[in-house]
């Protein structure tokens, strides 16, 4: 392409958060459009950038570099592969829908579109920068619009969701910028990821600190640094509050794309460039991948708050993506050289990241309509409603069973992967998770019955259907659920390419069994 | 070089001599109402003097009479920092409503005085005159943190101020002169060459005279255990008074503390980690380490629990000279680089906070919490420029703090693994500070609603303050120039003693 096209898909809410601010800001209308503009000229570069990517090509697509800041090594470097294709597709996607779900934002219009357009601007960044410094830079640039979206426009407990929020986040960052700091100087000082990624596993092999292996010290910094984000259990707990004081299309972007950024961070950087570690720490992500599910499927199922038990379910979603993180080392050959078992563990992983984005998100906005009506959200509060919204309830249904991993809808496939790569390594590990599909089977058909069925709560009684707008953020997401649940073929060809290549990679810089 | 010969160079601080005393007779004819004229004088000769610094000479490296002052580009770098500061507070100080029934000639004399005290600071060479030049800042300080003569707070930092100050004045003059009945010089070269050649045995008084030095200059940087005078100090001047001390004197007294430790300590032709060459046996970095990280945890800890912003502010810097103080341990060239960066950016922002402070107060009438409640929603662009203080002092991109918080982690980072637990805790204590920074924002924004009716601060209040907010944000995006600038300004006078 003859433009710089991921450097303008970063740049254009930017360009749309200028406009606002040159709005007056009575024209509450005008801002909302200009936003709604600016990301859903996003997303049509998102798409564009997905018909023109190489699905065969190895290694980075559209790559950028410009000279930052020579003295230091900075440049600014973007680029995109196949585990970042899916995030640049589903980010644009998430924040246009969320621009419809927050059109009838009340107070301080302006600052909320200006803020949420910055915010646009960080998550793509992250994807798609190559270069260490611009990453943590994105990684940061995230957290101001948050903490404002949140604590401007939660709900009652906002302040202390959105200080909560930012102190976790900032703890796992500043211990990630030790890490980038200490890779920088012991790889010959540079930034550039791709580099590392090639250069670090050598140049760290064999360095102790304080006794123990280099590359342990940094895994672990950069490890604590993404757990929070994805969260990992016992990191999670700033998630249920952030989630529900949120407001719905803030809960939207944190569950379908900050939650990702964990993912994603873990398999770019700890994959790519501490590929030794991977074989010392998959068994350890794959039992604290455990504690996600059940923890998280068992917290849900404690809860009276329909948004909370949503924001636990993430916590237990993820928990899938990361056991498939974990089966990458099936393809060691200690382990028999499954590379099948490990290909099809990634791609769990990455597609499970994709599904969490679209089913996470409609079922906060769900939550969100639900409580737009009654200003209340719990569980055991409404009653009937399937009479009353009709429309609603079917919309519902199919989010739900997204969510508890129906087959033919999205997230039973790559739950599915996750577990038939997992399984050959770690057995036990697998058949208990297995168990956590039951409870999320539980808690949400335990909710949908008790919102939807029995008795109709007379003070809903003249409760509206869901309108027009909210069916628009809605329908994308429950199509796009439905493809990928019956022919996911598009999508994991995808990252095919991208996937065995880190599957190679970390076998072979990896595999070496005691290079600590 | 010889007196006469000297004169020549040492225009920028004859143009602030002869300003203090065009200054002075001005004040005399001015009547109360008009004594404020005077400021613009001294304006005058700041920026005369702020020219007359830059253009110096870069590759002219020399020292001033008869080795008493250096002129390299360091003594510039500091130079241009603390004039431009200083120009600043002598503009917002003709806006700021606390001087209203005050006479404030005596009041800008008195920077004045500072400024000059602080440039021979930035650049003696010479036990005996870095003592004079601190007693000039010190006693004119204690007297513009007094200059309030109503106000029983202003009168109570300045009787504190007075105290510690002479208190660890003392301290300093008694340790210099232990070095000076071992070294039998003043000149800081000779001393680190007879350093070199004293054995062990004198170890334990250079313990003492180097602790007590270090007192002293700890005082003017605040650093704990002599930082108490400052909250008071900070909360009870002047607020522009505040503003000035938080930045200039630190700067000053980073540049006399960096000089003392890089002649007597570094190995003058290349510095590199770890090259302590007199007394390896006295594990000094340790010392300043441990005393960093008292410093910063400090600040940060008890700034949590300010009601006033002001106090808030005080302790923040406090732990801001933790910061810096952080990596002067691990004494390279890039350790150098990192603080001399940051003090710039400090200066920066914490000037961009303090003037915050000032339009707020001459709005509100105060300057705790509360009074901010709301804040962001009645004075819209104050608001968003103290967002961006309150990110850039926490230390957050895209905003100059971050750049300056990063190479000062760099620096420790490249040190090596010995410096590593430094690191982390210096960060452990940027997450700490997010909690009381963030606490202005929370007030200013999500606290109290959205007022209609508007306030408008004076405009070169604003003006001052976008031009200070928008440095910090493109340093905090593209500052490849001042890196260039600050890593070519640290050639400092080599001796060929």
């Amino acid at each position: 392409m003859d433009f710089n096209i991921l450097s303008l898909l970063i740049w254009l809410p930017i360009i749309g958060m200028v406009a606002i601010a040159f709005i007056p800001r009575e024209q509450e209308e005008v801002i909302k459009i200009v936003a709604a503009v600016a990301t859903g000229l996003q997303l049509f570069l998102a798409i564009l950038l997905w018909m023109q990517f190489d699905k065969t090509a190895i290694g980075f697509q559209f790559t950028e570099k410009y000279t930052w800041i020579p003295s230091f090594n900075i440049f600014y470097t973007l680029g995109v592969d196949g585990l970042s294709l899916p995030m640049v597709i589903l980010t644009p996607l998430l924040s246009f829908l969320a621009i419809f779900v927050s059109w009838n934002i009340k107070r301080a219009v302006k600052g909320y579109f200006a803020l949420f357009l910055l915010l646009d601007t960080g998550m793509m960044g992250v994807f798609l920068a190559l270069d260490f410094f611009l990453f943590y830079v994105f990684w940061e640039v995230m957290l101001l619009p948050m903490y404002f979206l949140i604590g401007m426009w939660g709900g009652p407990q906002r302040v202390y969701a959105a200080i909560k929020f930012f102190l976790f986040t900032l703890v796992g960052s500043v211990l990630m910028l030790i890490a980038i700091l200490a890779l920088y100087f012991t790889c010959g000082q540079t930034f550039d990821m791709v580099t590392l990624m090639q250069t670090a596993p050598e140049a760290l092999s064999g360095v102790l600190w304080w006794g123990v292996s280099a590359i342990k010290v940094i895994w672990i910094l950069l490890f604590i640094g993404f757990a929070i984000k994805v969260p990992v259990f016992p990191l999670h707990t700033w998630l249920p509050l952030a989630h529900v004081e949120a407001p719905t299309a803030i809960s939207v972007i944190l569950a379908g794309v900050l939650l990702k950024m964990g993912v994603y961070g873990m398999l770019r950087v700890n994959y790519g460039m501490l590929p030794e570690a991977v074989w010392w720490f998959a068994g350890a992500l794959a039992v604290l991948g455990l504690i996600n599910v059940l923890w998280g499927g068992l917290a849900a199922l404690a809860q009276k708050d329909l948004k909370k038990m949503v924001a636990y379910s993430s916590i237990n979603h993820l928990g899938y993506a990361l056991m498939g993180m974990a089966a990458v080392i099936a393809a060691l050959e200690v382990n028999g050289g499954n590379y099948a078992a490990a290909e099809a563990g990634l791609s769990g992983a990455v597609f499970q990241m994709f599904n969490h984005g679209t089913i996470s998100a409609m079922l906060f906005i769900l939550a969100g309509v639900v409580y737009d009506r009654a200003h209340h959200r719990e569980i055991a509060g409404f009653g009937g409603l399937a009479k009353q919204m009709p429309v609603y309830a079917g919309v519902t249904a199919i989010a739900f069973f997204a969510g508890l991993g129906l087959p033919s809808l999205s997230g039973f496939i790559s739950e599915f992967m996750c577990f038939v790569g997992a399984f050959p390594v770690f057995r036990t590990i697998v058949i208990i998770g297995t168990l956590g599909i039951l409870i999320n089977a539980a808690y949400f058909l335990r909710a949908y019955q008790k919102i939807f069925f029995g008795q109709l709560n007379k003070k809903y009684a003249d409760m509206p259907e869901i309108n027009g707008r909210e069916l628009f953020t809605l329908i994308p997401l429950a199509v796009i659920t439905f493809i990928f649940g019956v022919y996911p073929a598009p999508f994991l060809n995808i990252i095919k390419v991208t996937i065995s290549g880190l599957v190679e990679h970390v076998v072979t810089l990896g595999g070496m069994v005691g290079v600590f | 070089m010889n007196n006469i010969q000297s004169i020549r160079l040492f225009i920028p601080e004859l143009i602030i001599v002869v300003t203090i005393l065009i200054g002075i007779i001005a004040d005399l004819i001015y009547s109360r109402q008009k004594s404020f004229k005077v400021g613009y004088w001294i304006l005058g000769g700041l920026i005369l003097s702020l020219f007359a610094v830059l253009m110096h000479d870069e590759h002219n490296v020399l020292t001033l009479f008869t080795d008493m002052v250096t002129l390299d580009p360091f003594a510039v770098l500091l130079k241009t920092i603390i004039l431009i500061s200083t120009i600043l507070v002598v503009i917002i100080s003709r806006y700021n409503n606390e001087f209203n029934n005050y006479r404030t000639g005596e009041y800008h004399i008195l920077i004045a005085i500072t400024v000059f005290g602080m440039m021979l600071m930035v650049s003696a060479v010479d036990i005996l005159l870095i003592y004079l030049a601190i007693e000039i800042v010190s006693i004119m300080s204690f007297v513009l943190a007094g200059y309030l003569k109503q106000n029983k707070r202003s009168n109570e930092s300045a009787l504190k101020y007075v105290i510690y100050g002479a208190f660890s004045s003392g301290l300093m003059l008694f340790g210099m002169s232990i070095l000076f009945g071992m070294t039998g010089s003043t000149k800081l070269y000779l001393i680190a060459n007879s350093l070199a050649q004293l054995g062990p045995a004198s170890n334990f008084a250079m313990i003492i005279a180097l602790v007590l030095i270090l007192a002293g200059f700890a005082y003017k940087i605040s650093v704990v255990p002599f930082h108490f005078w400052t909250p008071d100090v900070y909360e009870g001047a002047p607020t522009t008074i505040t503003a000035f001390l938080s930045v200039a004197p630190k700067a000053a007294g980073f540049a006399v503390l960096i000089r003392f430790f890089h002649i007597v300590f570094g190995d003058a032709g290349a510095m590199q980690a770890g090259n302590w060459i007199t007394l390896t046996d006295i594990p000094w970095g340790q010392i300043l380490a441990l005393l960093s990280v008292l410093t910063m945890t400090l600040g940060n800890v008890v700034a949590i629990q300010q009601s006033n912003i002001k106090r808030m502010l005080a302790y923040s810097s406090i732990a801001h000279a933790g910061y810096m103080l952080m990596v002067i341990p691990v004494l390279s060239t890039e350790s150098i680089f990192a603080i001399a960066f940051y003090i710039f950016v400090y200066t920066i922002m914490n000037l961009g906070a303090f003037f915050v402070v000032i339009a707020v107060k001459n709005d509100t009438g105060g300057e705790t919490f509360d009074d901010y409640t709301g804040i962001g929603w009645r004075m819209p662009l104050i608001g968003i420029i103290m967002t961006i203080f309150m990110f850039s002092l926490t230390g957050l991109p895209p905003t100059a703090g971050f750049i300056g918080k990063f190479y000062l982690f760099a620096a420790l980072i490249k040190g090596g693994t010995q410096f590593y637990w430094l690191a982390f805790v210096g960060v452990i204590n940027s997450v700490i500070s997010l909690y009381y920074y963030m606490r202005v924002v929370k007030v200013m924004y999500f606290d109290g609603d959205s007022q209609k009716e508007l306030a408008r601060p004076v405009l070169p209040i604003t003006s001052i303050l976008i031009v200070l907010a928008f440095t910090t944000i493109l340093f905090g995006i593209y500052w490849a120039p001042l890196s260039d600038w600050i890593r070519n300004s640290l050639i400092f006078y080599i001796s060929s003693l």
